[in-house]
């Protein structure tokens, strides 16, 4: 076991590049500019499913400025055969409204995207399909769910079992599909030197994206660069390369010249991912003293023709409570749409709202208060694999915060609370996410005057994870954080984890660990002699991960929300939202709270606001702008806290943390949707809850 | 995007002549609509007359006791005037409930007149939309019209007027001033936007080339007691789903003179004349609030995904005869 001098961990020490960040001099993907580079703007396909038959190329190669336009006709061939979302210009099948079929590249962008506006494309279409609906004859069970969980799982006889229970809660709830919408929108400079390549990208993991460029491209991944330093946030959608980053590399092929692409926020709601929808039954079966006899949690979703993906949605259903008959299933159907993809906290965030609003209703039908009800069934052990969990403080987090929020003499009765045109309620969900920690490696350079270097390919999308690597590294050298610089962000680096799952500190954290002790023996076994070239070692955890004893992992939460909704207008107020956090150790406290309330933040959004708008006729999701998608503005979001309890867990990492990017979001559209309840007495199932589902 | 020329004239009249002269070119306000239908692709001028800082009639009282507003006044500014506040608070809250602050700072209240509908067909050039292509149809009917009109649209088109401060003005009976080729003339409001009919692609009356210099807003001195009252989605930065324009005059307990507007409810900003009709001379008491609502909405005919807008429109206005009538119980008393 690590001994540390702990000094700047567990500090609320200022982000190390926000100086950078606001004075500009922080640089973004799009602001790379290589020498006389063009620029590549992309044309979509206007129908959703179908064949491009002619694209008229040569009327726009005749415009100022216009150098090249691509199609699949006579754009580069990709070294993959495969027939995926990535396989761009590839063929002439049109999978879903939206896709690239084209692109044109000119000097100037603002001459690339006239003529892209202007490319006549022609088209066979044929009739699509787009619609997620129950009994979809297409619904087919998929090998595995993200991120390799089994589709389906069942314990004891759970029919039986609901059969016979004395309580029955068997409701359905729908989620729609969402859409990230990180501030900073998906944009790729692309740059060939011979056979290498360097891509500037705006990534959530730059060596998957590095490695995934070296397949399509069929280069060894030593000859691809991918360099993303700074990125204005991603909530997964930056996790994967999505066709633009393809298309640029494409286009810099093609004409031998960097090229640049910058995704519109109108392209982001067709070609960077989203949300699948889902449609999610949950059954409870319980005692009358709200005991849990049995739990049954089967999802529908939704993944595209390219590819699948399957959302987790049912995956923390299995570890949230004791119940001796449970199961838990997921089906796909392949519809004419983009692939979804990982969305801050893919599984958990839409599942958790069916299961945290089922408990609420079986509180209710049980006459028990919904507190009460999850601490009644609390397990001991995880109610699927059997392991001990290596820390689970949800009841500590439920007790605390139904201590701050005033919970305690809770009116259960709903619709009977009024402050004057507003009905108020409170409500209280669960939160809870997995514990992931993968293979990372770094390295640590001790130079003269006792400067140090910390190397590590992590990524920095805003959550502080630069700050926090400069906290840890300072700490396990002993060294104060001004003598400490961490490089991340670029493949060229020591290969870390992406930045998704949750994941990011405790796997590069663990790297960077052993890298800088690594770095203090060398310098011990040198008595601290530093020549000018000076000392580096590193580390890589593959082994440490792989040897992990066997413990389920797990953070957990409490989230409580008080509603006020115009009887009116029925429009649905939050003017008070708590969170209570057992996640490890929280390493620094003002990065951290920023986490958890962006998390909420973005819940509270789901809960209100978020939902791609899906127009079957055409085929594509219609609200694709800030101005039509709503996204919580600073209205909306009134008193919100987030706080945590002390949690010391020695079988997580060297630093005793968990990840706490994700689980913010997770359970708090379901406490906002039980404390509509519980004001109007209106149970909202389908996400989200607008006033057209409340007004009378 | 494709190329276009900017000018700013010194004068009204040499904006009129600079649109006259040029095919395809367009007054430019504070931009915060044109432009991004420009990005769109659905506005393509040749040229832009940019009109935002003509030297106009700024904000000043008229002789009559009204408000003479130049067309050029940028949304924010309005909003803040003293007897803007003092004398018609709704339009100072309409003003306010618009956009964001960034927003109002550029806008202007011509331009704000004269913006178009963010029907999300009518901005996405793929798309069908007889508004923008005349005789392509109209895909809102069939498709997503949650936010879209319950009264006075057509079969070719179920657009909403998306201005706050138009359905204020439309309350207040003002009266717009225009300059064109056949020389200045006054339209008033309601009266400049139009309802689509046939014709869903004419947002108003204005004739082609014609330019707002001013708005004038007649004295009212029970507008004083005016309430502009949006129901939205999100709390700040997005537009109306229902809203309502009301001033009030009770006097011991009876309805002596009221102005009734909705917003976002038609293709034009809706004067509430039956509801008026209703209100006028009768007790001002909850009863007669939900007839004179009632009466108003008895026109509507609401499409199958926007029927909560009636009971909506309805409780809004209730709401606010009541909340304005409160208002005016002290001094009553």
């Amino acid at each position: 076991m690590t001994v540390t001098r702990p000094r700047h961990l567990g500090v609320p020490v200022e982000r190390v590049d926000g100086l950078a960040k606001v004075t500009g001099e922080a640089r973004y993907a799009y602001e790379n500019a290589p020498a006389s580079p063009v620029y590549a703007v992309p044309v979509q396909a206007t129908v959703a499913r179908g064949e491009v038959t002619r694209v008229d190329v040569d009327t726009v190669l005749t415009w100022p400025g216009v150098i090249a336009a691509m199609w699949y006709a006579n754009a580069p061939r990709l070294a993959t055969g495969e027939d995926s979302e990535l396989a761009v210009l590839q063929s002439r099948r049109v999978a879903y409204r939206g896709q690239y079929v084209a692109a044109v590249i000119a000097t100037t962008y603002e001459q690339a995207r006239e003529a892209a506006r202007t490319l006549h494309v022609e088209y066979n279409a044929e009739p699509h399909d787009v619609e997620l609906r129950p009994g979809h004859p297409g619904l087919y069970r998929p090998g595995r769910v993200n991120p390799g969980l089994p589709s389906d799982t069942v314990a004891g006889d759970p029919e039986a079992a609901l059969d016979s229970a004395p309580v029955v809660v068997d409701e359905t709830y729908r989620t729609p599909a969402e859409h990230h919408n990180p501030m900073e929108p998906h944009a790729s400079v692309a740059l060939w030197d011979g056979d290498g390549l360097t891509v500037y990208d705006s990534t959530q993991g730059a060596g998957a994206s590095r490695d995934r460029l070296a397949s399509l491209f069929g280069i060894p991944p030593a000859q691809v660069r991918v360099v993303s330093p700074y990125v204005g946030g991603g909530f997964g959608s930056k996790l994967a390369p999505h066709p633009h980053v393809v298309l640029a590399v494409l286009a810099a092929k093609q004409v031998g010249r960097p090229v640049k692409v910058a995704v519109t926020r109108h392209e982001m709601f067709s070609v960077t991912g989203y949300r699948t929808p889902t449609i999610q039954r949950v059954r409870l079966g319980a005692e009358p003293d709200g005991r849990l006899i049995a739990i049954t949690h089967d999802v529908i979703e939704q993944t595209s023709t390219l590819g699948e993906f399957a959302e987790q949605a049912a995956a923390a259903t299995r570890v949230m409570y004791a119940a001796p008959h449970r199961s838990t299933s997921h089906r796909l159907v392949r519809l004419d749409v983009p692939t979804p993809t990982w969305m801050r906290a893919p599984g958990e965030a839409p599942g958790m709202f069916a299961l945290e609003s089922a408990m609420d209703e079986l509180a209710i039908a049980c006459g028990v208060d919904p507190v009460e009800l999850r601490v009644r069934n609390e397990p001991a052990a995880d109610p699927e694999s059997g392991l001990p969990f290596s820390s689970r403080n949800l009841v500590a987090c439920l007790r605390e915060g139904a201590r701050r929020f005033g919970w305690q003499g809770r009116d259960p009765r709903p619709g009977v609370r009024r402050s004057g045109r507003f009905l108020v309620g409170t409500g209280v969900a669960s939160s809870t996410y997995p514990v992931i920690r993968r293979r990372s490696r770094a390295t640590a350079l001790a130079e003269p005057g006792g400067v140090y270097t910390v190397r590590v390919a992590a990524a920095e999308i805003g959550t502080g994870a630069r700050t926090v690597l400069t906290q840890i590294a300072a700490d396990t050298l002993g060294a104060p954080l001004e003598a400490v610089r961490v490089e991340v962000g670029d493949s060229a680096l020591p290969l870390g984890a992406i930045a998704g799952g949750s994941m990011g500190t405790a796997s590069w954290g663990t790297a960077v660990v052993r890298a800088c002790e690594a770095l203090n023996r060398e310098l011990a076994a040198r008595d601290g002699a530093v020549p000018p070239s000076g000392v580096e070692a590193s580390a890589d955890t593959a082994d440490e991960v792989k040897a992990q004893e066997k413990y389920a992992r797990h953070a957990f939460g409490a989230q409580f929300a008080e509603v006020a909704v115009d009887v009116d207008t029925g429009e649905t107020r939050v003017p008070r939202m708590l969170g209570v956090f057992a996640a490890g150790r929280v390493l620094n406290p003002r990065t951290a709270r920023s986490q958890f309330i962006g998390g909420m933040t973005m819940g509270l959004s789901m809960a209100l606001l978020e939902e791609s708008v899906l127009d079957t006729e055409f085929g594509d999701y219609l609200n694709n702008d800030l101005a039509q998608y709503h996204i919580a503005a600073c209205a909306d979001v009134r008193d919100i806290d987030a706080v945590w309890v002390d949690e010391e867990d020695p079988h997580l990492n060297p630093m005793g943390s968990k990840g706490i990017g994700e689980i913010g979001i997770v359970g708090a559209a379901a406490a906002i949707a039980n404390a509509v309840h519980h004001a109007t007495g209106v149970r909202v199932r389908d996400l989200p809850i607008r006033l057209d589902k409340l007004i009378r | 995007m494709r190329p276009f020329t900017y000018q700013r004239p010194a004068t009204a009249g040499a904006a009129v002549a600079a649109v006259r002269e040029r095919p395809g070119a367009v007054y430019l306000g504070g931009g915060t609509n044109l432009v991004d239908l420009m990005r769109l692709g659905v506005a393509t001028p040749e040229a832009l007359i940019d009109v935002s800082r003509l030297a106009g009639a700024g904000v000043q009282e008229t002789p009559e006791g009204g408000l003479l507003i130049g067309g050029a006044v940028r949304n924010g500014d309005l909003a803040a005037h003293p007897l803007v506040r003092r004398r018609y608070p709704v339009l100072a809250e309409a003003l306010l409930s618009g956009g964001s602050g960034q927003i109002r700072n550029m806008a202007t209240v011509a331009g704000n007149l004269l913006q178009r509908t963010r029907c999300s067909y009518f901005q996405d050039v793929t798309k069908p939309c007889n508004k923008r292509e005349p005789g392509t149809g109209c895909p809102a009917r069939d498709g997503d019209h949650r936010n879209l009109a319950i009264l006075g649209h057509s079969e070719e088109c179920v657009a909403t007027h998306p201005s706050d401060l138009a359905v204020a003005l439309t309350a207040l009976a003002a009266v717009v001033r225009v300059e064109g080729p056949g020389g200045p003339r006054e339209v008033p409001m309601p009266g400049l936007h139009r309802l689509p009919g046939h014709d869903p692609s004419r947002d108003t009356r204005l004739e082609p080339g014609e330019l707002i210099t001013a708005v004038e807003v007649p004295a009212l001195p029970f507008a004083a007691r005016s309430v502009y009252r949006k129901v939205r989605d999100r709390a700040s930065f997005s537009f109306a789903v229902v809203s309502a324009a009301v001033a009030l005059d009770v006097a011991d307990g009876t309805v002596r003179d009221c102005r009734v507007a909705l917003g976002a409810v038609a293709h034009a900003p809706w004067r509430a004349w039956e509801a008026e009709r209703v209100l006028r001379g009768a007790p001002a008491t909850g009863d007669t609030f939900t007839a004179a609502a009632l009466a108003e909405l008895d026109q509507a005919v609401p499409l199958p995904r926007n029927a909560y807008k009636v009971p909506l429109a309805r409780n809004l206005l209730v709401r606010v005869l009541t909340d304005l009538t409160d208002l005016a119980a002290p001094e009553a008393r």
